[in-house]
Parts: C-alpha cells; structure tokens; sequence
C-alpha cells in the first residue's frame, strides 16, 4: 500500500498469562472501510480496543498518520467511535450529545450549533436534537451515536458491533446508510463483526480472525471465493465439507467413502494416504448434470427446505450430507425426501483445504 | 495512583467503623482491673430484668414479623395482580416512617389512644402491647413492604395464580400453598430485618412504658460502667446474627428464569 | 363458576384486598400524623389558633430545631461525602473483588446498627474513659477534649456518631447507582476528548444526583428523627427537637400540650420540606429518564 493511513506492526496483547492478540499486522489505506470479522474472544475486538486506545498493546506499535499513538491516551487520539449500544449519554439530549465532543474541544458556540445541525441532517434526523436518548428507537440512537463521533471531524472512525443489538431490517438500513455516510466523508473506517453478511457487503477489505491471529485479510470477493484456511471457508458463507482420502496422487484421484473424484491439478503436494477437506459452496452444486460441470456424486435426498425462491435440499452422500441450492421453478415440482440423486459440480469450485 | 487513592479513601473509612467495634469489644472485656474477663457479660446475664426484657422484646418482635407479613404479603401480592394502577399509593405510605420521625408517629398515637379516647388502647397492658405492635409493624413497613415486593417481582406471580385457579384452587389455596412459598425467601428477609429494629427499639417502647429492651439499654447505660459495653457487643452480635441469615436464604432464593436473548 | 358470577364477584374483592392495609395506614400512620397536625392548630378552648405556632418562637425551641438541622445537615453531607468515597473506590477505583462482598455485608448490619448499644460503643471508645481517649493520655500525654475540642457529649459527637449508620446506608445504596454507570459511556466521553474531571462532570455526576439527592433527604431524616442516640450520649439535657419532644411528651416540660403538638409538627415540616426539596430537584435533573 503506497499511502497506509492507520499501520499496526507486531501488536500483541496478553492479559495476565492468556495471549488474546498475537502479532497483529494491518495497513489500512486512506479513505478505506475495513471490517474484522470472527466469533466472539477471536481478539477483534480487542484491536479495536487497542487502536482507540483504551488497552495499550503488549508489545508491537500503533500509527495513525504517521504519527505513533501506541501510547497516548484515548483522549489525545482524534479518533470517533461507536459502541455496541446505549452508549449515548442519557442525561443529555440528542443535541448535547453529538455536541459533546465539541464542547470538551472548546469550539465556539455558534460553530458547535452549526455542526451539530449538519451532523443531525446528515443523520436524516434534523428535529430530533432536543429529544432524549430513551425517546429514540435503537436505531435512531446508533445514528446519534455515529453523528456524535463523527463531529469533531475524527480522522479515523471505529465501529464496534455497532449493529448487533438492533432488529434485522434496521440491521441493514443502517448498515447500507453507514456506508453511504462513510463514503461521503472519505473516513478511514475500522468496523468490527461477527456477521459475516455484514462484513462482506460493507466492506473495502475484511481481515478474518480467529484465535488472536488474522487468519486472511483481503477483498469480500477473496475471502468468499478464496478462503486461505479451513476456519474462513467455514465462518464466512455456508460450505459444505466432505472429508476425502488421497488415492492417487499423480492423477488426481480422491476417495470420499466409496465413490472416487478426479481432480486433477489441484492436489499440488498431497500423496496417496493423505487425508483432505474439500469444500462446496451450496450455489456451486447443481442436482443432477449440468454443463460446465465436471464431477459429479451420487447420494439420495435428505431434506428439501423451501425458501420462496430458493429451494435448499440436502443430499446424504454415504458419510456426509450436502446442502444445495436450487431456484425455484414453478414448472418443475421439488425433490422428493428419499429418492435417489446425483450432483454436479465444477472441479474449478472446489476448495482443498489443508 | 488511582489504586492507591481508592485504598486510602477506603482505609479511612473504615476507620469509623472498626474503631468503636474495636473499643466496645476492648471495654467489656476489661471490667476486672488488669486482665480480660467475661465479668460484665456475665454480669448482664445475670440480671434478671436482662431476661425479662429481652424475652419481651423477641416475644414483640415475633408478633410484628407474623403482623407484617399477614398484613404485607397479601397487599402486595393483590396491587401487583389486580391493581397496579395503586402501586404508587401503597408504595408512598409504605415510606411515609422513613420520612416522618417515629417520635412524632407514637405522640399521635398516645393522642389518639388514650384513656379517654373512642379506641383507648393504653387503657390496659395488652392494648399497650398491641398498640406497640402496630407501631413496630409501621417501623418496619418500608423494609418489610420493599423486601416482599422484590420477591413477588421475581416470580411470574400472574401465570402461577391463572395455573392455579385452572386447577381449581381457592383464593387461600393459592395464597398459602402457591404465594407464600414462592416469596418464603423475600419473607424471611423482611423478618430478620424486622427482628433487628424491633429487639432494640427505645422510642416507642418507652413512651409506651412498656418494659421493652430498649429502655433497660438506657436504664443500663446511665447506671453502669462496663455493663452496656456487653450489651453493644451482644446486640451487634444479634444483627449481625439477622443479616447474616438474611445474606444465607437470599442463597437460597428462587432465582428468575435466565432470559434468553 | 359461570361468567356471570365471576363478574359479580370481581368488583367488591379486588377492593377488598386491599382494605386491611389501608385500614391500617389510616389508623396507625395517618391519623396519628393528622391529629399532631390537628393538635398544633387548635387552642386549649378547641378553636383553631396559632398561637402554638407562634409559640414556637423561643429561643429554647428556636435552638433545638437549629441543632437538630445542623447535625442531621452535617452528618448527611459526611455521610453522603464518606460513604461515596468508600463505594466509588470499590466499585471503580480498582480495589480487589473480593473486598466488594463483605463491605455490603456489613454496610447491612452497620446501617442497623443505632440507638443506644451505638452510643454505648462510641462512649467506650471515644468517651472520657474510653479506648482511643485513654490511649492518648497514656502513650502521648494527649487530652483529647483539650487538643482537638472532641467532646462526644455535643454536636460534634453527635454527628461523629451518627456516620456510623450514615456512612454505611449511603453505601448500600450508592453501589448499584454506580454499578449502573456503563463503561460504554466513560469511553465514549474519553474518545471524544473529555477528561477524567469533565466525564465526571458533564455524564457520571448529572446522572448519579438523582440517587445522590434521594439519599442525603433519607440520611437527612433518618438523623433527625433518631432519639435514642443522641438520648443516651447526651441525656435529656441536649436540646435537640426530638428529645425535647421525648420530654415534653413524658412530662410536659413546655407546659403546654399545644406547644408540643407544634413542636412535633414542626418536625413534619422539616423532613416533609427535605423531601419535598428532593422531589423537586429529583423532577429537575431528572427529566431524561423514563
């Protein structure tokens, strides 16, 4: 990256003996929105906390603008942030509370009621400054949330789960209109999650983490399509995993159960005896031949969910099951539990994980 | 810094408490010149005007607890599932003696229960007795009153009346096989705390002129040197006895269902 | 039971439940409270007057009332003051967990711990024979009274004694208060820039006065009723209001019964008007809250 805006070398954090962020890099660039996506306890948020301050890092360093801030305190930070929820202040009105940090910087008043009325505009909630906080909806209060940290003009923005506690449709208006602000200001902007639909809609860049390490870091598009590691393939997206035993290497040859596969050219390093993961997408898998698709499995139908305009059926391969979808086609009745079935794939959709 | 502040502001406060513990405790060991002794515990026991009012004094205390609770319980238990819209009303008067001075309560009472009044309760003994009963029970109302309407808010009090009366069960069925269990704990609570205000109690007992252990504190505490160090230490003993069981059946209390998110 | 019957039954029991409190409010809270009231305002012929009011003004009973504020002002403030350094450093100031436990524990038995078994403990302490007294005549040659103008029999002691319950009564009550302050929201005040002393005053200290108020009116009262105390330190010779109420309903020394039904209800108006104070400041500061 020519120009990393916020740059985190080598950060560790331990607490006592148990290490909870372990040699953390990242570059984030200028203007980027970049999420970290894992369960809960993988260090995400953690970092965050480290970034804004409010845990200094074991050992390792923390810039932002070129400027190290590893240990200066929060307040000397110029950094916005939203939290989970209910962390507006509750004594004070919307007003008051997205002129909060203008106040402690000493902004004139007239400038601070300007600012305040073009942060409530940019919120879409122009007359709600003298209502207070237990007056608004939780999503009403994120937007005062974020209208309160972007205020003061941070440099960079941190989000902390800041949808998580909010209805699903919220969730994603919110979601969209966070972006939409985040692009109009140009803000460097960290977002912390663990739902991995939100992170790949919103996000520039999505660092994955699990167990205090960044398991990948790269666009929604990579990670989705690409997973560098068992645990990506399986947090982000439904994956189905059929566990396969080498039985040529040289051509290719893969047992699963009693049926074989050929896949040539991906088996790079493996000999016979091996044991591998492969991994599915459920969209990549079709029931029964379709062109373009190279191998195929036989099984007999487990389960049919219907979804309205997807039908997800499962298929019992021997050992495992298979979950794939299928749109819906009025003409053609869905699967019946029971019968027997054949899927496709490509071998190009095939993930071997290690 | 911030850590040693916090201890500083900590260990000085204490200080109030541990001290007078600390000087009460050292005086009633050191009647006998020189040594510790028991002697002004002994002493105290002794004395039989210590056993007659103290026996008095839990004999009153128990009267008020099964008082309060008939008279708590039921109102509480009915305001939280038929008339909610009271709650304020009842909640108000329940803190009215922690506003108004007991003092003042018991002036009233002797204005309007005297001899020559239309209820003239402190014309005999057992009126007096029941008068002061009443009065303990006002004392303790706001303690009593919070302690059981806690109790009643853990529990789904609604569901557990409609599961009862779709069996069939009346309202002293429900009442006594249903409620009162499920608030045991919120009960016993109110009632050690109780116990732990009426054992002591000095204003009303003494102008009731009822031979109360409060008063014969005072009647020890003018007349005697080392005897009213024992009673201190006696009587802390008793409430730390009340609260400590207080503490052990709160252990033992329902908890409400954990709320899935 | 038929719908009809059940309907029928409804109206008269659901009053029914709750006669037997009312009933007992009445008789032993308010109408005791309302006959001092009554008391105050009628003259020996029965008639309203205002001349026990007005009798009031001595300057014995002008005295009496002044004390009793002043000790039951200063033993709230401490109290309130102590009590929440004690609370704020366990709860927020980092002291170990386990201190947490016990300290509300004994704040419980503290709190209850008043009348004359506390005087006694602090005439075995501070008292002229007592532990702390004798010990520094003793060891350093110190007259405690002479040195310091500690007399337990006064105001002084009075209010010293009084924390013993005060102290420990803010406690119980402050910790939730500050247990409920979020973490979220002294994070939120940092990262926009505020200090330590501006989080404190513009969020934390805004939100805790409600509870602040509330309890210094109950301290407050709680003090100014108390008799036993201040009786067994000081005997009936301190002129405070509630021993010389307890006098003049033992003998009356004001020489008039209207006088002392004055002087009680003068008590009311005291601890009404703290309340009242607080009602009033608490419907102020606390206009954000459901």
């Amino acid at each position: 990256m020519t120009d990393p805006f916020l740059q985190i070398e080598h950060v560790r954090k331990s607490f006592g003996p148990t290490t909870v962020v372990e040699d953390f890099n990242l570059d984030v660039g200028r203007g980027e929105f970049v999420s970290f996506l894992g369960p809960s306890g993988c260090g995400k948020t953690t970092v965050l906390r480290m970034v804004a301050g409010f845990e200094e890092p074991s050992s390792g360093r923390i810039v932002i603008g070129g400027k190290d801030v590893t240990h200066l305190k929060p307040n000397q930070r110029n950094i916005g942030m939203v939290f989970q929820a209910y962390a507006l202040f509750p004594n004070l009105t919307v007003a008051q509370n997205v002129a909060f940090g203008l106040k402690v910087a000493g902004v004139p008043k007239p400038e601070t009621e300007r600012r305040v009325a073009e942060m409530l505009n940019l919120i879409k909630l122009p007359e709600f400054g003298g209502r207070y906080p237990y007056q608004l909806s939780g999503g009403q209060q994120q937007r005062v949330a974020l209208a309160r940290a972007l205020a003061p003009k941070p440099k960079l923005l941190l989000l902390d789960e800041p949808l998580s506690a909010l209805d699903a449709k919220v969730r994603v208006s919110l979601r969209d209109e966070i972006r939409s602000i985040q692009k109009e200001l140009g803000i460097t902007t960290i977002f912390v999650t663990h739902d991995q639909e939100e992170a790949l809609s919103i996000s520039d860049r999505i660092v994955v983490m699990y167990g205090g390490k960044a398991e990948q870091v790269g666009t929604p598009f990579e990670i989705y399509n690409r997973p560098a590691t068992k645990f990506v393939a399986n947090f982000v997206g439904t994956l189905n995993v059929l566990e396969g035993v080498v039985s040529d290497a040289a051509s290719g040859k893969v047992r699963i159960d009693s049926q074989e596969l050929s896949l040539k050219g991906k088996l790079n390093g493996s000999k016979a005896g091996d044991r591998l993961s492969l991994a599915l997408r459920p969209e990549t898998i079709a029931l029964g031949p379709k062109p373009g698709h190279d191998a195929s499995l036989q099984g007999q139908i487990a389960d049919v969910h219907f979804l309205g305009s997807v039908i997800r059926v499962r298929v019992g391969l021997g050992g495992g099951v298979v979950s794939l979808d299928t749109f819906n086609n009025s003409s053609t009745p869905p699967p019946t539990v029971g019968e027997r079935a054949e899927i496709s794939f490509s071998s190009n959709d095939l993930l071997v994980l290690h | 810094m911030k850590r040693a502040i916090a201890w500083t502001a900590f260990l000085l406060g204490s200080l109030i408490f541990i001290l007078p513990l600390v000087g009460m405790t050292e005086f009633s060991l050191s009647m006998r010149r020189g040594v510790y002794s028991f002697d002004a515990y002994a002493s105290v026991l002794a004395d039989p005007q210590f056993r007659e009012t103290f026996t008095y004094s839990v004999v009153m205390a128990l009267f008020t607890i099964v008082f309060g609770v008939l008279l708590v319980v039921p109102t509480a238990y009915w305001v939280r599932l038929k008339m909610p819209a009271l709650r304020p009303v009842v909640e108000f008067i329940t803190l009215m003696p922690l506003v108004i001075p007991a003092i003042v309560i018991v002036f009233g009472y002797i204005r309007l229960y005297n001899t020559s009044s239309w209820l003239p309760l402190t014309g005999t003994a057992m009126g007096t007795n029941v008068l002061l009963m009443f009065g303990y029970t006002a004392l303790a109302l706001p303690y009593m009153y919070r302690a059981v309407d806690t109790g009643l808010r853990a529990i789904d009090i609604a569901t557990l009346t409609e599961a009862a009366q779709s069996l069939g069960a009346g309202w002293t069925t429900i009442f006594a096989k249903v409620i009162l269990p499920n608030v045991f704990v919120a009960v016993l609570s109110g009632a050690f705390l109780t116990f732990a205000i009426v054992i002591g109690e000095f204003t009303l007992a003494a102008l009731l002129n009822r031979p109360a252990f409060g008063p014969y504190l005072q009647l020890v505490g003018a007349n005697k040197a080392y005897e009213p160090s024992a009673l201190a230490v006696i009587s802390f003993g008793i409430t730390w006895l009340c609260m400590g069981l207080i503490q052990i059946v709160a252990r033992l209390a329902p908890k409400p269902p954990a709320q899935s998110h | 039971m038929s719908q009809a019957t059940s309907l029928s039954r409804r109206l008269p029991t659901q009053w029914l439940g709750v006669v037997p409190f009312f009933l007992f409010a009445l008789l032993f809270l308010i109408l005791p409270a309302l006959s001092i009231v009554i008391g105050a305002f009628r003259g020996p012929d029965g008639g309203f007057t205002l001349a026990n009011i007005v009798g009031l003004n001595t300057p014995t009973i002008r005295n009496a009332y002044w004390v009793s504020i002043y000790v039951s002002f200063w033993s709230a403030l401490l109290g309130c003051a102590i009590g929440f350094a004690m609370a704020a450093a366990t709860v927020l100031g980092g002291l170990p967990r386990f201190i947490r436990s016990p300290l509300l524990t004994f704040s419980g038995v503290a709190s209850n711990f008043a009348g004359l078994p506390l005087a006694f403990a602090f005439i075995a302490t501070v008292g002229p024979a007592g532990l702390i007294t004798v010990w520094l005549r003793t060891e350093f040659g110190i007259n405690l009274r002479a040195a310091t103008g500690f007399n337990l029999f006064s105001t002084t002691g009075l209010i010293a004694t009084y924390l013993f319950f005060q102290v420990p009564l803010m406690i119980l009550i402050i910790t939730p208060a500050l247990d409920a302050l979020r973490r979220e929201w002294r994070e939120a005040a940092e990262i926009l820039g505020a200090t330590g002393a501006q989080y404190w005053r513009m969020v934390a200290f805004p939100i805790l006065l409600p509870s602040l108020l509330g309890t210094f009116a109950l301290l407050f009262a709680n003090s100014f009723g108390a008799v036993a105390t201040a009786f067994a330190l000081a005997g009936p010779q301190l002129n405070i209001a509630p021993i010389l109420l307890f006098s003049q309903i033992r003998g009356d020394v004001l020489g008039s019964p209207g006088l002392g039904y004055a002087l009680a209800f003068g008590m009311i108006v005291i601890t009404g008007l703290a309340n009242a104070l607080y009602l009033w400041l608490r419907a102020r500061t606390e206009r954000w809250q459901k």
